[in-house]
Formats: structure tokens, C-alpha cells, sequence
């Protein structure tokens, strides 16, 4: 669904919509109050269907793809491991960057009420810090492949580990040009 | 931002959930005789705040391309057309001939347009700072975020009325 003040020209452009739509149904209840009641009713449904079905802008372009270079001579990987997860196994002699996405329910996210599952995504981190000696561990992003965008643009990796399910795996692999495995 | 639009929309169809019983549950005349609703002076105020989001959008389109003194004179211009609705509609309520203590008409009656008038209110502080940051230059093609933010608001605002003015004034 498009959000009509989703940005000053947007809003702008709604109020004029609404303007003509105002006219229109003032039009129809100045020749007869039951029409005037149709015609809102009318003008009411074809806002709501215009708002849904007008694109989003941007949403018709392709999914961006984040690759990311590696330094030469080193072997970076890149391991998601969601909260809850107890320990994961790294290649060795690889330079590590473990990232705990702080996963929240659809509405958690919109409400932005995330502060407890990014204290679950802190405690997971920590725990993996200690039994990863030499990894870096750090909290990321309630979405896991916007978590893995994040971490890709400080991080070159040269392979993306997930320790979750395989829709998370999917999910990342759709956004990440790098090999993408589950653990 | 989808929030905020929820909560707006409880918060008027709350007063226009009212107005409708009255209206139409109720059957009560509206206006109620013998009061008259100023509806010249609504309609010269309701083209007075289009002009002014007219005006704001020129601001901003005008501070996307680099025109900070085409970005004041939108801000300045919206903020002194903003004050003269909010004035014009203060004349308005001490002319109108009743008041709350009237019955139900009135009260509805100031309780929409008064909770419209809260919002043109909340916008013209927004754009005061906006103006005065405008011209203390803290804007620019790149950074004008706070325009943006600001304009959508008041766009906001107008939409409402035009929702108000048609069904309070008009029908």
C-alpha cells in the first residue's frame, strides 16, 4: 500500500486528490443528498483502491545485490546466527564477523518495541564472544539480510554462513552476490 | 509515519463519529436555527491555507534545486498565511454567536473545527523554527530534511481541513 505522505510532493499531491474528490461529492450532493452519498462512498473506494494499487516508488526496481571484496591473502567469513543460537562452527584460520540479527515479530518492528529482542540478540552475542575466541560478534539489524547488508559494507567477506532456517538462508541469498550456506 | 496516521484518523473520526450521530442518528438541524455558520469567511479562509500549501511546496521544490531565498519566501509566505487562517478563524469563533453552552451543533461545531485549528496551530510552530533555521542558513539542495518533514505535515493539515470545511461548512 502506498503511503500518500510518504513525502512532501507525495502529500502535496494527495491534498489535490482530496480537493478534487471534496469537489466531486459536493457537486453530487448539491443536485441531490443521495447521490451526494453515492458519490462519496464512490470517491472513498477509489481513493482506497488508488492507494493501493499505485505503485511504490521503487518497488518496481530490482532487489539491490551486495557483493563485497576481500583483502588479499585473507579469508573472511561471515556467520548469521540468530538469538538462541549456542555456538557455531567457522572454518579455521578465517577472519570472523558473527552477526546476531535481533529478530522481532512484524509488530514488534512496526512499533519499533524491539528493545527486548535486542537485549535476546545481546545475550547471544556474548555468550558468543566467549566461546569464540578472535571472532568479532556484533548485534545487527531486526531483518536478517538488512543485517547482513550492514555488516557486508564493513566487512568484506568472501562466504556468508546462517545458522538459522532455510527461509533465512533464501532470504539473504536473494540480497547478497556471495556464496551463501546454512550451517 | 503509518502510526501517526492511524492515530490521527481515531483521533478526527472520534469528532466526526459525533457529528455524524448528531446529524443524521439525531436528525438535528445543522446549523441549528437560528445560528448561521460564516461560510464566506471559511471559504476565503480555505483558499488562504490551499494557496499556503501551494507556497510550501514551492519552498521546498525551490531548496531541492539549491534556491535557498526561493525556499524563505515559500516559508515565510506559508507562515504569514497560516497566521491569518488561525486569526481570521479566532475572529471567526468570537462572531459566531454561540457557543458551547448552545447544544449540540456548537459543540461539535468548535470541538472540529478548534481540533483542526490545534493542528494549523502545532504546523505554524513547526514552521516558524523552519523559517528561522531557513534563514540562518541551516538548509541546503543536500541537507533539507527538516522542509520535507515540515511541509508533509502541513500538507497533512490541509487535507484535513478540506475534509472539515466540506463536511462542516458545505453539506
Amino acid at each position: 500500500m502506498r503511503n500518500p505522505l510518504r513525502s512532501e510532493a507525495e502529500a502535496y499531491r494527495f491534498l489535490g486528490v482530496v480537493i478534487v474528490g471534496a469537489a466531486v461529492i459536493i457537486a453530487g450532493a448539491y443536485i441531490n443528498t443521495w447521490l451526494g452519498v453515492a458519490v462519496a462512498v464512490l470517491a472513498f473506494a477509489a481513493l482506497g483502491r488508488w492507494l493501493v494499487h499505485e505503485p511504490v516508488p521503487g518497488a518496481a526496481d530490482p532487489a539491490r545485490v551486495v557483493a563485497s571484496g576481500t583483502p588479499p591473502g585473507t579469508y573472511r567469513v561471515l556467520v548469521v546466527a540468530p538469538p538462541g543460537t549456542e555456538t557455531v562452527t567457522v572454518p579455521d584460520g578465517a577472519e570472523v564477523l558473527v552477526v546476531v540479527p535481533a529478530l522481532a515479530s512484524t509488530l514488534e518492528a512496526l512499533t519499533g518495541a524491539v528493545d527486548d529482542r535486542r537485549g535476546d540478540a545481546e545475550a547471544t552475542a556474548a555468550a558468543l564472544e566467549a566461546r569464540l575466541p578472535g571472532a568479532r560478534v556484533e548485534v545487527g539489524a531486526d531483518d536478517p539480510a538488512l543485517a547482513v547488508e550492514d555488516a557486508l559494507r564493513v566487512f568484506g567477506a568472501d562466504e556468508v554462513l546462517v545458522a538459522g532456517d532455510g527461509g533465512m538462508v533464501d532470504a539473504i541469498r536473494e540480497r547478497v552476490a556471495l556464496p551463501v550456506s546454512r550451517l | 509515519m503509518y502510526l501517526f496516521i492511524a492515530s490521527e484518523i481515531m483521533l478526527f473520526g472520534s469528532f466526526f463519529t459525533a457529528y455524524f450521530f448528531v446529524r443524521i442518528v439525531n436528525g438535528i438541524p445543522w446549523p441549528t436555527p437560528p445560528y448561521h455558520l460564516p461560510v464566506f469567511v471559511a471559504t476565503i479562509n480555505t483558499v488562504i491555507l490551499m494557496t499556503s500549501s501551494a507556497t510550501m511546496h514551492w519552498g521546498t521544490q525551490a531548496i531541492k534545486r539549491g534556491n535557498v531565498w526561493g525556499m524563505r519566501a515559500g516559508l515565510l509566505l506559508t507562515f504569514l498565511m497560516g497566521t491569518a487562517f488561525l486569526t481570521s478563524q479566532i475572529f471567526e469563533y468570537m462572531r459566531a454567536g454561540f457557543n458551547t453552552s448552545n447544544g449540540a451543533f456548537p459543540t461539535i461545531f468548535f470541538c472540529l473545527t478548534g481540533l483542526h485549528g490545534c493542528h494549523v496551530f502545532v504546523g505554524l510552530s513547526i514552521l516558524l523554527f523552519m523559517t528561522i533555521r531557513a534563514f540562518r542558513g541551516h538548509f541546503s539542495a543536500e541537507h533539507h530534511h527538516g522542509v520535507e518533514i515540515g511541509g508533509i505535515y502541513w500538507h497533512f493539515v490541509d487535507v484535513m481541513w478540506i475534509v472539515v470545511f466540506t463536511t462542516v461548512y458545505i453539506l
